[in-house]
């Protein structure tokens, strides 16, 4: 699983990652975590409110930064659509 | 979904008994704030409610009570509310009509939409790359932080309905008028270049916005904590330093120099609030208290809004994608129409 977390840097960036690392331990995934910073990259995704997460080229989530538990969710579908 | 969950009517009338029973609570610790403090100051601790100590005791632990009922309330019904709007949705609404039309409706958007300053950045590339002209995307950007809910609350909470509709009402036009001067004296190449070549892929709404009123109701909780962490600090501050006013600073002293009769007072008010930032939160209660030792309304007015809508990480932030040409025309109009404001505010109240 490729994950990418999009925005600028900002605490919610952080605290989404984080909070996806706790997920995917979790739920026993593997993925490969990355950081997209720059601004036209952020926006080549199509998200304009930040933190964004990307899954295997995906926008999954945009504009806020959910709980764990909720992650959880998102990335065990994101999992079992592959 | 568990079959032991209960069924979706049964979870809904569940959910409005919770909210009003809820609602019910703020409206009594609302209502019973003062009378309560009133008691606990003045009677068990038998503090005089005529000195200094008294009064500034009073109002600290009063203000401080009211302000927090106020903002959990109302950042809650108004989180919840915007939820039903995105980024995606308002570049929508905005892209395709004439400016002036556009002016507006981007500055009504601009406090409708849910948003982050820290999205700043990218929703200007966004807006702009897709078509949205440069002024009416200029006209959100301002309205967004200076018609900002909290700063909406507080002044009602402070002043009364009048001030806190004056306040919507001149920040709309405020938004409107200078985005679009801006949008006509500021030539495309005063962007950033990279902005227009951005290529804007992927799905017009994001994806996990469409949400049930449980998330919604989640949401304005969350939201709700996440302010409050962030501004009991400068709230305790503010207040504190409103309630030393209030106690030790004589009822006229703002007056002799901030008052109606001092015309560069707004001028003044302005130039310290633009390089200032602050949440609304944290410059409310100094706000009022100055006022009550003075300072004219107008004034007090312009301060504040040019603290909440104009701040140095904010223009850091936009030189990103502002030249610095179109960074200062941007400060320079937006400070002028703030000032403006402040004057005339001071002439008709």
């Amino acid at each position: 699983m490729d994950i990418k977390i999009l925005g600028s840097g900002c605490a919610n960036c952080h605290t989404l990652e984080a909070r996806t690392r706790e997920a995917l331990t979790e739920l026993g995934l593997d993925a490969r975590i990355s950081a997209v910073t720059d601004y036209p990259g952020i926006l080549g995704y199509g998200v304009m409110n930040t933190p964004g997460l990307v899954v295997d080229e995906q926008v999954v989530l945009s504009g806020r930064v959910p709980s764990t538990a909720q992650l959880v969710q998102v990335l065990s579908a994101a999992a079992a659509s592959r | 979904m568990s079959a032991l969950e209960a069924s979706p009517g049964r979870r809904g009338s569940r959910r409005v008994t919770v909210v009003a029973a809820v609602a019910g609570a703020w409206l009594l610790a609302y209502l019973g704030n003062t009378p309560l403090w009133d008691l606990l100051v003045y009677r068990v601790a038998g503090l005089d409610a005529d000195s200094r100590l008294g009064s500034g005791v009073h109002f600290f632990l009063a203000d401080t009570v009211k302000i927090v009922l106020l903002l959990a309330g109302i950042i809650f019904v108004v989180t919840v509310a915007r939820s039903f709007l995105s980024l995606e949705r308002t570049r929508a609404l905005l892209g395709g009509r004439r400016e002036g039309v556009a002016n507006v409706a981007a500055a009504g958007l601009g406090i409708a939409t849910p948003f982050c300053s820290c999205s700043a950045v990218p929703a200007f590339i966004g807006f702009v790359a897709a078509g949205v002209p440069l002024g009416v995307t200029l006209s959100f950007l301002i309205a967004s932080p200076l018609i900002n809910e909290v700063a909406v609350v507080l002044l009602y909470g402070m002043f009364g309905f009048k001030i806190a509709a004056l306040y919507v009402g001149s920040g709309l036009v405020i938004a409107t008028v200078a985005g679009y001067v801006l949008g006509r004296i500021c030539p495309p190449h005063w962007v950033e270049p990279f902005v227009y070549a951005t290529t804007l892929r992927g799905v017009p709404v994001a994806p996990g916005q469409r949400l049930s009123w449980d998330d919604r109701i989640a949401l304005g909780r969350e939201e709700v904590g996440k302010i409050l962490r962030k501004t009991w600090p400068y709230l305790l501050a503010g207040i504190g330093l409103g309630a030393v006013i209030h106690g030790w600073v004589p009822a006229d002293f703002f007056a002799r120099w901030a008052g109606a009769g001092n015309p560069f007072a707004p001028l003044v008010a302005v130039l310290l609030g633009v390089p200032l930032y602050s949440n609304a939160a944290g410059v409310l209660p100094l706000v009022e208290a100055l006022h009550a030792k003075g300072v004219a309304m107008g004034t007090v007015l312009a301060f504040m809004m040019s603290v909440v809508a104009l701040s140095l990480p904010e223009l850091i932030l936009l030189r990103r994608v502002l030249k610095p040409q179109l960074l200062a025309t941007f400060t320079g109009v937006v400070a002028t129409a703030i000032l403006i404001t402040g004057y005339l505010f001071n002439a008709i109240l």
